[in-house]
Protein backbone atom coordinates (compact mmCIF):
# COMPACT_ATOMS: atom_id res chain seq x y z
CA UNK A 1 0.00 0.00 0.00
CA UNK A 2 2.95 2.16 0.41
CA UNK A 3 4.02 3.06 -2.69
CA UNK A 4 0.01 2.87 -3.85
CA UNK A 5 -1.22 5.64 -1.71
CA UNK A 6 0.70 9.13 -3.43
CA UNK A 7 -0.48 8.26 -7.03
CA UNK A 8 -4.02 7.38 -5.83
CA UNK A 9 -4.34 10.78 -3.91
CA UNK A 10 -3.03 12.73 -6.71
CA UNK A 11 -5.28 11.32 -9.28
CA UNK A 12 -8.04 12.28 -7.13
CA UNK A 13 -6.52 16.34 -6.75
CA UNK A 14 -5.88 15.98 -10.54
CA UNK A 15 -9.04 14.87 -11.92
CA UNK A 16 -10.52 17.12 -9.62
CA UNK A 17 -8.36 20.40 -10.17
CA UNK A 18 -8.88 19.45 -13.62
CA UNK A 19 -12.70 20.35 -13.49
CA UNK A 20 -12.10 23.50 -11.86
CA UNK A 21 -10.23 25.29 -14.41
CA UNK A 22 -12.27 23.70 -17.21
CA UNK A 23 -15.77 24.55 -15.87
CA UNK A 24 -14.47 27.79 -13.71
CA UNK A 25 -16.24 30.42 -16.22
CA UNK A 26 -19.51 28.84 -16.36
CA UNK A 27 -21.91 30.85 -15.21
CA UNK A 28 -23.77 29.25 -11.98
CA UNK A 29 -26.96 28.43 -13.37
CA UNK A 30 -30.85 28.88 -11.90
CA UNK A 31 -31.08 25.21 -10.41
CA UNK A 32 -34.03 23.31 -9.95
CA UNK A 33 -33.73 23.97 -5.86
CA UNK A 34 -33.69 27.76 -7.11
CA UNK A 35 -36.90 27.88 -8.59
CA UNK A 36 -38.60 25.47 -6.27
CA UNK A 37 -37.42 27.79 -3.48
CA UNK A 38 -39.04 30.94 -5.24
CA UNK A 39 -42.77 29.57 -5.71
CA UNK A 40 -42.12 28.12 -1.52
CA UNK A 41 -43.58 25.01 -1.83
CA UNK A 42 -42.60 23.22 1.39
CA UNK A 43 -42.08 19.12 1.31
CA UNK A 44 -44.41 16.94 2.19
CA UNK A 45 -43.93 14.79 5.14
CA UNK A 46 -44.68 11.39 4.03
CA UNK A 47 -42.31 11.65 0.77
CA UNK A 48 -39.57 13.21 3.13
CA UNK A 49 -39.68 10.22 6.10
CA UNK A 50 -40.24 7.49 2.59
CA UNK A 51 -37.21 9.26 0.74
CA UNK A 52 -34.83 8.60 4.15
CA UNK A 53 -35.91 4.84 4.25
CA UNK A 54 -35.70 4.29 0.67
CA UNK A 55 -31.93 5.54 1.21
CA UNK A 56 -31.59 3.42 4.16
CA UNK A 57 -32.60 0.34 2.08
CA UNK A 58 -29.98 1.11 -0.41
CA UNK A 59 -27.29 1.69 1.54
CA UNK A 60 -28.62 -2.29 2.80
CA UNK A 61 -27.98 -3.32 -0.40
CA UNK A 62 -24.32 -2.32 -0.65
CA UNK A 63 -23.04 -3.38 2.77
CA UNK A 64 -23.66 -5.47 3.11
CA UNK A 65 -25.93 -7.12 0.53
CA UNK A 66 -23.77 -6.84 -2.39
CA UNK A 67 -20.81 -7.65 -0.55
CA UNK A 68 -22.31 -10.84 0.67
CA UNK A 69 -23.57 -11.84 -2.59
CA UNK A 70 -19.77 -11.20 -3.83
CA UNK A 71 -18.53 -12.89 -0.92
CA UNK A 72 -19.66 -16.35 -1.06
CA UNK A 73 -19.10 -16.81 -4.68
CA UNK A 74 -15.24 -16.05 -4.55
CA UNK A 75 -12.36 -19.01 -2.87
CA UNK A 76 -12.37 -18.65 1.09
CA UNK A 77 -9.09 -17.25 0.58
CA UNK A 78 -10.36 -13.81 -0.93
CA UNK A 79 -13.65 -13.48 1.78
CA UNK A 80 -12.13 -10.62 2.66
CA UNK A 81 -10.89 -8.81 -0.37
CA UNK A 82 -14.34 -8.80 -2.34
CA UNK A 83 -15.97 -7.81 1.76
CA UNK A 84 -13.33 -4.54 1.98
CA UNK A 85 -13.43 -3.60 -1.77
CA UNK A 86 -17.07 -2.88 -1.48
CA UNK A 87 -17.13 -1.61 2.09
CA UNK A 88 -13.84 1.18 1.08
CA UNK A 89 -15.64 2.00 -1.94
CA UNK A 90 -18.76 2.73 -0.38
CA UNK A 91 -17.30 5.03 1.94
CA UNK A 92 -14.73 6.42 -0.31
CA UNK A 93 -17.62 7.33 -3.06
CA UNK A 94 -19.70 8.70 -0.41
CA UNK A 95 -16.99 11.25 0.80
CA UNK A 96 -16.28 12.00 -3.16
CA UNK A 97 -20.23 12.71 -3.49
CA UNK A 98 -20.43 15.21 -1.38
CA UNK A 99 -17.39 17.12 -2.53
CA UNK A 100 -17.94 17.06 -6.48
CA UNK A 101 -19.93 14.15 -7.75
CA UNK A 102 -23.34 15.45 -7.01
CA UNK A 103 -22.61 19.23 -8.46
CA UNK A 104 -21.27 17.68 -11.93
CA UNK A 105 -23.82 15.49 -11.51
CA UNK A 106 -27.30 17.41 -10.80
CA UNK A 107 -26.35 21.06 -11.60
CA UNK A 108 -27.08 22.65 -14.90
CA UNK A 109 -23.87 22.55 -17.23
CA UNK A 110 -23.79 21.57 -20.85
CA UNK A 111 -25.31 17.67 -22.18
CA UNK A 112 -22.63 15.70 -20.54
CA UNK A 113 -21.37 17.68 -17.73
CA UNK A 114 -23.02 19.37 -15.05
CA UNK A 115 -21.40 22.33 -13.11
CA UNK A 116 -19.57 23.03 -10.36
CA UNK A 117 -22.38 25.44 -8.82
CA UNK A 118 -22.84 22.92 -5.96
CA UNK A 119 -19.10 21.45 -4.86
CA UNK A 120 -18.84 20.85 -1.03
CA UNK A 121 -22.53 20.90 -1.28
CA UNK A 122 -22.56 24.44 -1.70
CA UNK A 123 -25.99 25.97 -1.44
CA UNK A 124 -27.09 23.14 -0.14
CA UNK A 125 -29.24 23.59 3.33
CA UNK A 126 -32.20 22.04 5.41
CA UNK A 127 -34.14 24.58 3.36
CA UNK A 128 -33.53 24.16 -0.08
CA UNK A 129 -36.00 21.80 -2.10
CA UNK A 130 -35.45 19.10 -4.78
CA UNK A 131 -37.69 18.62 -7.66
CA UNK A 132 -40.13 15.31 -8.29
CA UNK A 133 -41.72 14.43 -10.87
CA UNK A 134 -44.54 15.76 -10.35
CA UNK A 135 -45.41 19.54 -10.54
CA UNK A 136 -45.35 21.91 -7.12
CA UNK A 137 -44.32 18.48 -5.16
CA UNK A 138 -40.47 18.79 -3.98
CA UNK A 139 -38.37 16.81 -1.42
CA UNK A 140 -35.47 18.30 0.78
CA UNK A 141 -32.52 18.40 -0.96
CA UNK A 142 -30.33 16.88 1.56
CA UNK A 143 -32.40 13.82 1.17
CA UNK A 144 -32.19 13.92 -2.41
CA UNK A 145 -28.19 14.36 -2.01
CA UNK A 146 -27.70 11.48 0.04
CA UNK A 147 -29.90 9.16 -1.85
CA UNK A 148 -28.36 9.81 -5.00
CA UNK A 149 -24.89 9.20 -3.19
CA UNK A 150 -26.07 5.74 -2.91
CA UNK A 151 -26.55 4.70 -6.23
CA UNK A 152 -23.12 6.61 -6.92
CA UNK A 153 -21.63 3.95 -4.48
CA UNK A 154 -23.57 1.38 -5.37
CA UNK A 155 -21.97 1.50 -9.56
CA UNK A 156 -18.28 1.54 -9.00
CA UNK A 157 -18.70 -1.57 -6.42
CA UNK A 158 -20.49 -3.95 -9.01
CA UNK A 159 -17.60 -3.34 -11.21
CA UNK A 160 -15.56 -5.64 -8.07
CA UNK A 161 -17.43 -8.76 -9.46
CA UNK A 162 -15.58 -8.70 -12.93
CA UNK A 163 -11.97 -8.78 -11.43
CA UNK A 164 -12.62 -10.42 -8.13
CA UNK A 165 -9.59 -12.33 -6.66
CA UNK A 166 -6.73 -10.91 -8.62
CA UNK A 167 -6.48 -7.08 -8.12
CA UNK A 168 -4.62 -4.98 -6.59
CA UNK A 169 -6.73 -3.27 -3.50
CA UNK A 170 -4.71 0.56 -3.91
CA UNK A 171 -5.34 -0.32 -7.97
CA UNK A 172 -8.36 -0.73 -7.53
CA UNK A 173 -9.47 2.14 -5.32
CA UNK A 174 -7.34 4.06 -7.86
CA UNK A 175 -9.44 3.14 -10.83
CA UNK A 176 -12.54 3.97 -9.03
CA UNK A 177 -12.30 7.67 -8.36
CA UNK A 178 -11.49 7.91 -12.49
CA UNK A 179 -14.37 5.67 -13.38
CA UNK A 180 -16.35 7.34 -11.04
CA UNK A 181 -15.29 10.99 -12.01
CA UNK A 182 -15.42 10.55 -15.54
CA UNK A 183 -18.02 7.99 -16.06
CA UNK A 184 -20.20 7.65 -13.29
CA UNK A 185 -21.14 11.66 -13.04
CA UNK A 186 -21.25 12.31 -16.78
CA UNK A 187 -23.45 9.10 -17.43
CA UNK A 188 -25.66 10.38 -14.54
CA UNK A 189 -26.07 13.58 -15.67
CA UNK A 190 -26.44 12.72 -19.40
CA UNK A 191 -29.24 10.15 -18.50
CA UNK A 192 -31.31 12.12 -15.39
CA UNK A 193 -30.21 15.89 -15.31
CA UNK A 194 -33.07 17.78 -16.23
CA UNK A 195 -34.86 20.98 -15.25
CA UNK A 196 -37.55 19.70 -13.18
CA UNK A 197 -41.52 19.62 -14.19
CA UNK A 198 -42.11 23.28 -12.81
CA UNK A 199 -40.33 24.44 -15.47
CA UNK A 200 -42.09 23.05 -18.21
CA UNK A 201 -45.00 25.58 -18.17
CA UNK A 202 -45.63 26.44 -22.04
CA UNK A 203 -44.28 24.98 -24.88
CA UNK A 204 -41.74 27.67 -25.36
CA UNK A 205 -40.55 27.18 -21.90
CA UNK A 206 -40.64 23.27 -22.22
CA UNK A 207 -38.44 23.57 -25.34
CA UNK A 208 -35.97 26.25 -23.46
CA UNK A 209 -35.87 23.71 -20.28
CA UNK A 210 -35.42 20.78 -22.28
CA UNK A 211 -32.24 22.09 -24.14
CA UNK A 212 -30.87 22.42 -20.56
CA UNK A 213 -31.48 18.62 -19.96
CA UNK A 214 -28.66 15.73 -20.27
CA UNK A 215 -27.93 14.40 -23.59
CA UNK A 216 -29.25 10.77 -23.22
CA UNK A 217 -32.54 12.22 -21.32
CA UNK A 218 -32.62 14.73 -24.75
CA UNK A 219 -32.84 11.83 -26.70
CA UNK A 220 -35.73 11.02 -25.25
CA UNK A 221 -34.30 7.75 -23.28
CA UNK A 222 -36.77 6.45 -20.34
CA UNK A 223 -34.40 4.97 -16.94
CA UNK A 224 -36.53 5.35 -14.08
CA UNK A 225 -33.85 4.04 -11.73
CA UNK A 226 -30.76 3.23 -13.40
CA UNK A 227 -30.26 0.48 -16.24
CA UNK A 228 -28.03 2.50 -17.96
CA UNK A 229 -26.60 4.80 -15.43
CA UNK A 230 -25.80 2.03 -13.14
CA UNK A 231 -26.00 -1.39 -14.67
CA UNK A 232 -24.92 -1.14 -18.36
CA UNK A 233 -22.35 1.43 -17.17
CA UNK A 234 -20.86 -1.01 -14.11
CA UNK A 235 -21.02 -3.72 -16.49
CA UNK A 236 -19.34 -2.51 -19.39
CA UNK A 237 -16.30 -1.20 -17.32
CA UNK A 238 -16.68 -4.62 -15.31
CA UNK A 239 -16.23 -6.54 -19.16
CA UNK A 240 -13.46 -4.22 -20.14
CA UNK A 241 -11.35 -5.29 -16.65
CA UNK A 242 -11.95 -8.46 -16.93
CA UNK A 243 -10.18 -8.33 -20.27
CA UNK A 244 -8.01 -5.55 -19.30
CA UNK A 245 -6.33 -7.91 -15.76
CA UNK A 246 -6.99 -10.68 -17.62
CA UNK A 247 -7.58 -14.48 -15.97
CA UNK A 248 -6.73 -15.40 -12.81
CA UNK A 249 -4.72 -18.25 -12.36
CA UNK A 250 -5.85 -21.69 -13.00
CA UNK A 251 -8.94 -20.81 -14.61
CA UNK A 252 -10.91 -23.68 -16.01
CA UNK A 253 -8.36 -25.52 -14.94
CA UNK A 254 -8.59 -25.62 -10.86
CA UNK A 255 -11.43 -25.72 -9.34
CA UNK A 256 -12.81 -22.23 -8.10
CA UNK A 257 -16.22 -22.82 -6.29
CA UNK A 258 -18.17 -20.34 -4.46
CA UNK A 259 -17.12 -20.99 -0.68
CA UNK A 260 -20.38 -20.54 0.35
CA UNK A 261 -23.46 -20.38 -1.65
CA UNK A 262 -25.66 -19.53 1.68
CA UNK A 263 -23.84 -16.16 2.08
CA UNK A 264 -24.39 -15.45 -2.06
CA UNK A 265 -28.53 -16.12 -0.95
CA UNK A 266 -28.20 -13.65 1.95
CA UNK A 267 -26.61 -10.61 0.04
CA UNK A 268 -29.22 -12.20 -2.88
CA UNK A 269 -31.99 -11.19 -0.28
CA UNK A 270 -30.88 -8.20 0.88
CA UNK A 271 -30.22 -6.56 -2.77
CA UNK A 272 -33.77 -8.01 -3.60
CA UNK A 273 -35.47 -6.20 -0.35
CA UNK A 274 -32.92 -3.31 -0.55
CA UNK A 275 -34.06 -2.77 -4.44
CA UNK A 276 -37.29 -1.50 -3.31
CA UNK A 277 -35.42 0.95 -1.87
CA UNK A 278 -33.56 1.61 -5.19
CA UNK A 279 -36.86 1.37 -7.75
CA UNK A 280 -39.59 2.64 -5.72
CA UNK A 281 -37.54 5.73 -4.22
CA UNK A 282 -36.70 6.73 -7.37
CA UNK A 283 -40.01 7.84 -7.50
CA UNK A 284 -38.76 10.40 -5.13
CA UNK A 285 -42.51 10.45 -3.54
CA UNK A 286 -44.93 7.75 -2.17
CA UNK A 287 -47.28 7.59 -4.06
CA UNK A 288 -49.37 5.38 -6.55
CA UNK A 289 -47.13 5.23 -9.11
CA UNK A 290 -44.85 4.21 -6.04
CA UNK A 291 -46.67 1.54 -5.37
CA UNK A 292 -46.89 0.51 -8.57
CA UNK A 293 -42.94 0.42 -9.33
CA UNK A 294 -42.75 -1.59 -5.82
CA UNK A 295 -45.53 -4.20 -7.48
CA UNK A 296 -43.17 -4.26 -10.66
CA UNK A 297 -40.03 -4.76 -9.01
CA UNK A 298 -41.36 -7.62 -6.97
CA UNK A 299 -42.90 -9.29 -9.82
CA UNK A 300 -40.22 -9.01 -12.69
CA UNK A 301 -37.66 -10.66 -9.85
CA UNK A 302 -39.97 -13.41 -9.15
CA UNK A 303 -40.14 -14.01 -13.36
CA UNK A 304 -36.36 -14.05 -13.70
CA UNK A 305 -35.93 -16.36 -10.81
CA UNK A 306 -38.51 -18.91 -12.22
CA UNK A 307 -37.51 -18.45 -15.71
CA UNK A 308 -33.53 -18.79 -14.68
CA UNK A 309 -34.34 -21.60 -12.47
CA UNK A 310 -36.59 -23.63 -15.18
CA UNK A 311 -33.89 -22.77 -17.98
CA UNK A 312 -31.34 -24.29 -15.85
CA UNK A 313 -32.78 -26.67 -14.60
CA UNK A 314 -33.80 -27.81 -18.13
CA UNK A 315 -30.32 -27.21 -19.30
CA UNK A 316 -28.29 -28.46 -16.90
CA UNK A 317 -30.45 -31.14 -15.31
CA UNK A 318 -30.64 -29.25 -11.76
CA UNK A 319 -32.46 -26.13 -10.30
CA UNK A 320 -28.86 -24.57 -8.38
CA UNK A 321 -29.58 -21.89 -5.39
CA UNK A 322 -26.69 -19.74 -7.20
CA UNK A 323 -28.77 -19.89 -10.04
CA UNK A 324 -32.26 -18.26 -8.53
CA UNK A 325 -29.49 -16.05 -6.67
CA UNK A 326 -28.48 -15.06 -9.85
CA UNK A 327 -32.06 -14.72 -11.66
CA UNK A 328 -32.97 -12.90 -8.92
CA UNK A 329 -30.72 -10.19 -9.43
CA UNK A 330 -30.91 -10.56 -13.33
CA UNK A 331 -34.65 -9.34 -12.98
CA UNK A 332 -33.65 -6.76 -10.53
CA UNK A 333 -31.74 -5.24 -13.12
CA UNK A 334 -33.75 -5.49 -16.24
CA UNK A 335 -36.84 -4.00 -14.22
CA UNK A 336 -34.51 -0.93 -13.05
CA UNK A 337 -35.25 1.00 -16.06
CA UNK A 338 -38.50 -0.05 -16.66
CA UNK A 339 -40.16 0.08 -13.32
CA UNK A 340 -41.92 3.35 -13.31
CA UNK A 341 -43.27 2.92 -17.20
CA UNK A 342 -44.08 -0.48 -17.29
CA UNK A 343 -47.39 -2.61 -15.79
CA UNK A 344 -47.32 -5.55 -13.51
CA UNK A 345 -47.75 -8.02 -16.46
CA UNK A 346 -45.18 -6.53 -18.56
CA UNK A 347 -43.40 -6.71 -15.47
CA UNK A 348 -43.22 -10.14 -15.62
CA UNK A 349 -42.85 -11.00 -19.18
CA UNK A 350 -39.55 -8.70 -18.63
CA UNK A 351 -38.49 -10.69 -15.71
CA UNK A 352 -38.61 -14.09 -17.64
CA UNK A 353 -36.52 -13.22 -20.73
CA UNK A 354 -34.11 -11.47 -18.06
CA UNK A 355 -34.11 -14.63 -16.45
CA UNK A 356 -33.38 -17.19 -19.48
CA UNK A 357 -30.97 -14.68 -21.34
CA UNK A 358 -28.59 -13.49 -18.67
CA UNK A 359 -28.52 -17.61 -18.01
CA UNK A 360 -27.28 -17.89 -21.61
CA UNK A 361 -25.09 -15.06 -21.30
CA UNK A 362 -23.03 -16.79 -18.24
CA UNK A 363 -23.07 -19.74 -19.11
CA UNK A 364 -22.92 -20.04 -22.79
CA UNK A 365 -21.42 -16.44 -24.02
CA UNK A 366 -19.10 -16.46 -21.11
CA UNK A 367 -17.47 -19.24 -22.21
CA UNK A 368 -17.57 -18.48 -25.87
CA UNK A 369 -16.26 -15.63 -25.62
CA UNK A 370 -13.31 -16.82 -23.20
CA UNK A 371 -13.13 -13.90 -20.68
CA UNK A 372 -12.55 -14.38 -16.89
CA UNK A 373 -15.56 -12.26 -15.65
CA UNK A 374 -15.38 -13.85 -12.15
CA UNK A 375 -18.83 -13.15 -10.99
CA UNK A 376 -20.70 -12.29 -13.78
CA UNK A 377 -20.99 -8.65 -13.80
CA UNK A 378 -21.16 -8.34 -17.20
CA UNK A 379 -23.45 -11.35 -17.88
CA UNK A 380 -26.08 -10.00 -15.41
CA UNK A 381 -25.35 -6.42 -15.22
CA UNK A 382 -24.92 -5.68 -19.04
CA UNK A 383 -27.09 -8.33 -20.17
CA UNK A 384 -29.40 -7.60 -17.95
CA UNK A 385 -29.74 -3.69 -18.02
CA UNK A 386 -29.54 -3.92 -22.12
CA UNK A 387 -32.45 -5.92 -21.83
CA UNK A 388 -34.62 -3.74 -19.21
CA UNK A 389 -33.25 -0.48 -21.35
CA UNK A 390 -34.51 -1.58 -24.53
CA UNK A 391 -37.48 -3.48 -23.15
CA UNK A 392 -38.47 -0.24 -21.48
CA UNK A 393 -39.36 1.35 -24.65
CA UNK A 394 -41.74 -2.05 -25.46
CA UNK A 395 -43.25 -2.62 -22.29
CA UNK A 396 -43.89 1.01 -21.81
CA UNK A 397 -46.59 1.07 -24.00
CA UNK A 398 -49.91 1.83 -22.78
CA UNK A 399 -51.43 -1.29 -25.46
CA UNK A 400 -49.22 -3.75 -23.19
CA UNK A 401 -50.07 -2.60 -19.81
CA UNK A 402 -47.53 0.74 -19.94
CA UNK A 403 -47.82 3.88 -18.23
CA UNK A 404 -46.99 5.88 -21.51
CA UNK A 405 -44.56 9.04 -20.95
CA UNK A 406 -46.21 11.92 -19.18
CA UNK A 407 -45.87 15.26 -21.52
CA UNK A 408 -45.44 17.80 -18.69
CA UNK A 409 -46.22 20.74 -20.93
CA UNK A 410 -49.71 19.39 -22.01
CA UNK A 411 -50.27 17.81 -18.74
CA UNK A 412 -51.29 14.31 -19.73
CA UNK A 413 -49.64 10.95 -20.88
CA UNK A 414 -48.77 11.55 -24.95
CA UNK A 415 -49.34 9.81 -27.57
CA UNK A 416 -47.12 6.50 -27.52
CA UNK A 417 -44.52 5.57 -30.61
CA UNK A 418 -43.07 2.38 -29.87
CA UNK A 419 -40.71 2.23 -32.35
CA UNK A 420 -39.34 5.92 -31.94
CA UNK A 421 -39.10 5.35 -27.93
CA UNK A 422 -36.76 1.91 -28.31
CA UNK A 423 -34.87 4.21 -31.07
CA UNK A 424 -34.49 6.45 -27.90
CA UNK A 425 -33.69 3.77 -25.98
CA UNK A 426 -31.02 2.32 -27.92
CA UNK A 427 -29.74 5.72 -27.99
CA UNK A 428 -29.08 5.89 -24.00
CA UNK A 429 -27.65 1.98 -24.30
CA UNK A 430 -25.09 2.85 -27.07
CA UNK A 431 -24.00 5.87 -25.92
CA UNK A 432 -23.73 4.72 -22.43
CA UNK A 433 -21.56 1.61 -23.54
CA UNK A 434 -19.22 3.64 -25.67
CA UNK A 435 -18.60 6.55 -23.36
CA UNK A 436 -18.09 3.83 -20.36
CA UNK A 437 -16.27 1.27 -21.96
CA UNK A 438 -13.68 4.13 -23.26
CA UNK A 439 -13.23 5.98 -20.03
CA UNK A 440 -12.62 2.34 -18.27
CA UNK A 441 -10.03 1.57 -21.06
CA UNK A 442 -7.89 4.21 -20.73
CA UNK A 443 -8.48 3.88 -16.68
CA UNK A 444 -7.12 0.74 -16.06
CA UNK A 445 -4.24 1.75 -18.64
CA UNK A 446 -3.16 4.69 -16.27
CA UNK A 447 -3.79 2.69 -13.21
CA UNK A 448 -1.80 -0.10 -14.39
CA UNK A 449 0.95 2.18 -15.89
CA UNK A 450 1.14 3.81 -12.85
CA UNK A 451 0.81 1.28 -9.40
CA UNK A 452 -0.30 -2.10 -11.56
CA UNK A 453 -3.60 -3.33 -11.42
CA UNK A 454 -2.70 -6.76 -10.57
CA UNK A 455 -1.22 -8.52 -7.63
CA UNK A 456 2.02 -11.41 -7.72
CA UNK A 457 1.37 -14.87 -8.99
CA UNK A 458 2.29 -15.51 -5.32
CA UNK A 459 -0.06 -13.20 -3.86
CA UNK A 460 -3.19 -14.39 -5.92
CA UNK A 461 -1.99 -18.15 -5.26
CA UNK A 462 -2.10 -17.16 -0.97
CA UNK A 463 -5.21 -15.06 -1.16
CA UNK A 464 -5.70 -11.76 -1.42
CA UNK A 465 -7.38 -11.63 2.60
CA UNK A 466 -3.49 -12.06 3.91
CA UNK A 467 -1.27 -10.81 1.44
CA UNK A 468 -3.73 -7.77 0.99
CA UNK A 469 -5.29 -6.87 4.02
CA UNK A 470 -3.02 -9.16 6.60
CA UNK A 471 -6.21 -11.30 7.61
CA UNK A 472 -8.53 -13.97 7.10
CA UNK A 473 -12.12 -14.59 6.99
CA UNK A 474 -12.90 -17.18 9.46
CA UNK A 475 -10.65 -18.08 11.87
CA UNK A 476 -12.72 -21.30 13.30
CA UNK B 1 -3.43 -60.63 16.47
CA UNK B 2 -5.06 -58.72 13.28
CA UNK B 3 -5.84 -55.07 12.55
CA UNK B 4 -8.69 -53.99 10.69
CA UNK B 5 -9.47 -50.80 8.22
CA UNK B 6 -12.64 -50.61 6.66
CA UNK B 7 -13.82 -47.68 4.16
CA UNK B 8 -17.30 -47.17 4.88
CA UNK B 9 -20.29 -44.53 4.08
CA UNK B 10 -20.69 -41.70 7.13
CA UNK B 11 -24.00 -42.47 7.64
CA UNK B 12 -23.64 -46.66 8.11
CA UNK B 13 -20.92 -45.39 11.30
CA UNK B 14 -23.19 -45.65 13.93
CA UNK B 15 -24.59 -49.39 12.81
CA UNK B 16 -21.34 -50.37 12.18
CA UNK B 17 -20.22 -49.24 16.16
CA UNK B 18 -22.91 -50.78 17.37
CA UNK B 19 -22.45 -54.63 15.40
CA UNK B 20 -18.63 -54.31 16.57
CA UNK B 21 -20.42 -53.69 20.02
CA UNK B 22 -22.41 -56.71 19.84
CA UNK B 23 -19.13 -58.84 18.98
CA UNK B 24 -17.25 -57.43 21.39
CA UNK B 25 -14.75 -55.24 20.31
CA UNK B 26 -14.15 -52.70 22.93
CA UNK B 27 -12.38 -50.01 20.90
CA UNK B 28 -12.49 -48.30 17.80
CA UNK B 29 -10.67 -45.38 16.30
CA UNK B 30 -12.77 -43.17 13.36
CA UNK B 31 -11.26 -40.64 11.01
CA UNK B 32 -13.17 -38.90 8.16
CA UNK B 33 -11.34 -39.35 5.00
CA UNK B 34 -12.12 -38.35 1.43
CA UNK B 35 -11.30 -40.57 -1.45
CA UNK B 36 -12.82 -42.40 -4.96
CA UNK B 37 -12.95 -46.12 -5.63
CA UNK B 38 -15.26 -47.65 -8.57
CA UNK B 39 -17.78 -44.94 -7.71
CA UNK B 40 -15.59 -42.25 -8.62
CA UNK B 41 -16.54 -38.80 -7.88
CA UNK B 42 -19.93 -36.22 -9.22
CA UNK B 43 -19.84 -33.49 -10.86
CA UNK B 44 -21.03 -29.82 -9.47
CA UNK B 45 -22.34 -26.84 -11.70
CA UNK B 46 -21.84 -23.84 -10.44
CA UNK B 47 -23.12 -20.36 -12.76
CA UNK B 48 -21.99 -22.88 -16.11
CA UNK B 49 -18.76 -23.67 -14.62
CA UNK B 50 -18.69 -27.70 -14.16
CA UNK B 51 -16.20 -28.78 -11.42
CA UNK B 52 -15.47 -33.05 -11.27
CA UNK B 53 -15.44 -33.79 -7.49
CA UNK B 54 -13.13 -36.60 -7.20
CA UNK B 55 -12.94 -37.56 -3.79
CA UNK B 56 -15.85 -38.29 -2.18
CA UNK B 57 -16.79 -37.96 2.35
CA UNK B 58 -16.08 -41.67 3.26
CA UNK B 59 -15.18 -42.97 6.59
CA UNK B 60 -12.26 -44.66 7.37
CA UNK B 61 -13.08 -47.07 10.83
CA UNK B 62 -9.62 -48.71 12.24
CA UNK B 63 -9.72 -51.73 15.14
CA UNK B 64 -7.44 -53.85 16.66
CA UNK B 65 -8.75 -57.51 17.08
CA UNK B 66 -7.36 -61.50 18.11
CA UNK B 67 -7.35 -63.79 15.50
CA UNK B 68 -10.12 -65.65 16.74
CA UNK B 69 -12.62 -62.43 16.69
CA UNK B 70 -11.26 -61.67 12.97
CA UNK B 71 -14.00 -63.45 11.10
CA UNK B 72 -16.70 -62.11 13.62
CA UNK B 73 -15.52 -58.57 13.22
CA UNK B 74 -15.16 -58.91 9.19
CA UNK B 75 -18.87 -60.30 9.35
CA UNK B 76 -20.47 -57.77 11.55
CA UNK B 77 -18.73 -54.63 9.12
CA UNK B 78 -19.45 -56.38 6.14
CA UNK B 79 -23.23 -57.29 7.00
CA UNK B 80 -24.09 -53.50 8.22
CA UNK B 81 -22.30 -51.49 6.24
CA UNK B 82 -23.85 -53.21 2.91
CA UNK B 83 -26.37 -50.98 0.76
CA UNK B 84 -25.58 -52.86 -2.00
CA UNK B 85 -24.98 -50.10 -3.94
CA UNK B 86 -21.75 -48.80 -5.41
CA UNK B 87 -19.58 -47.11 -3.05
CA UNK B 88 -20.04 -48.54 -0.06
CA UNK B 89 -16.40 -49.14 0.96
CA UNK B 90 -13.83 -51.59 1.87
CA UNK B 91 -12.41 -53.62 4.39
CA UNK B 92 -8.52 -54.11 4.76
CA UNK B 93 -7.19 -56.34 6.99
CA UNK B 94 -3.21 -56.74 7.60
CA UNK B 95 -1.17 -58.46 10.35
CA UNK B 96 -0.48 -56.74 14.00
CA UNK B 97 3.00 -57.55 15.29
CA UNK B 98 2.67 -55.69 19.00
CA UNK B 99 -0.29 -53.51 21.05
CA UNK B 100 0.87 -51.83 24.07
CA UNK B 101 -1.49 -49.75 26.67
CA UNK B 102 0.60 -46.84 27.36
CA UNK B 103 -1.26 -46.50 30.78
CA UNK B 104 -0.40 -49.98 32.28
CA UNK B 105 2.47 -51.10 29.98
CA UNK B 106 0.06 -54.28 28.95
CA UNK B 107 1.36 -56.00 25.85
CA UNK B 108 -0.23 -58.41 22.99
CA UNK B 109 -3.94 -59.44 23.41
CA UNK B 110 -4.40 -58.21 27.08
CA UNK B 111 -3.70 -54.84 25.64
CA UNK B 112 -6.56 -54.71 23.31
Amino acid sequence: MKSTLPPFFLCALLSFSGWLSAEESATAAVTVADLAAAAAPVANKGDTAWMIVATVLVILMIIPGLALFYGGMVRVKNMLSVLMQVFAIFAMIAVLWAIYGYSIAFTEGNAFFGGLSKVFLKGVTPESMAATFSKGVVIPEYIYVVFQLTFAAITPALIVGAFAERAKFGAVLMFMVLWFTFSYLPIAHMVWYWAGPDAYTDVEAGAKAAATAGFIFQRGALDFAGGTVVHINAGFAGLIGAIVIGKRIGFQKESMKPHSVTMTMIGASLLWVGWFGFNVGSNLEANGVAAMVFVNTLLATAGATLSWMGAEWIDRGKPSMLGAASGAVAGLVAITPACGFVGPMGSIVLGLIAGAVCFWAVTSLKNMLGYDDSLDVFGVHAVGGMLGALGTGIFAAPALGGTGVYDYVANAVGAYDMLAQVISQAWGVGVTIIWTSLVSLISYKIVDATIGLRVSDESEREGLDIREHGETAYNL
Amino acid sequence: MKFVTAILKPFKLDDVREALSEVGVTGITVTEVKGFGRQKGHTELYRGAEYVVDFLPKVKLEVAVTDQQLDAVIDAIAKTANTGKIGDGKIFVSNLEQVVRIRTGETGAEAL
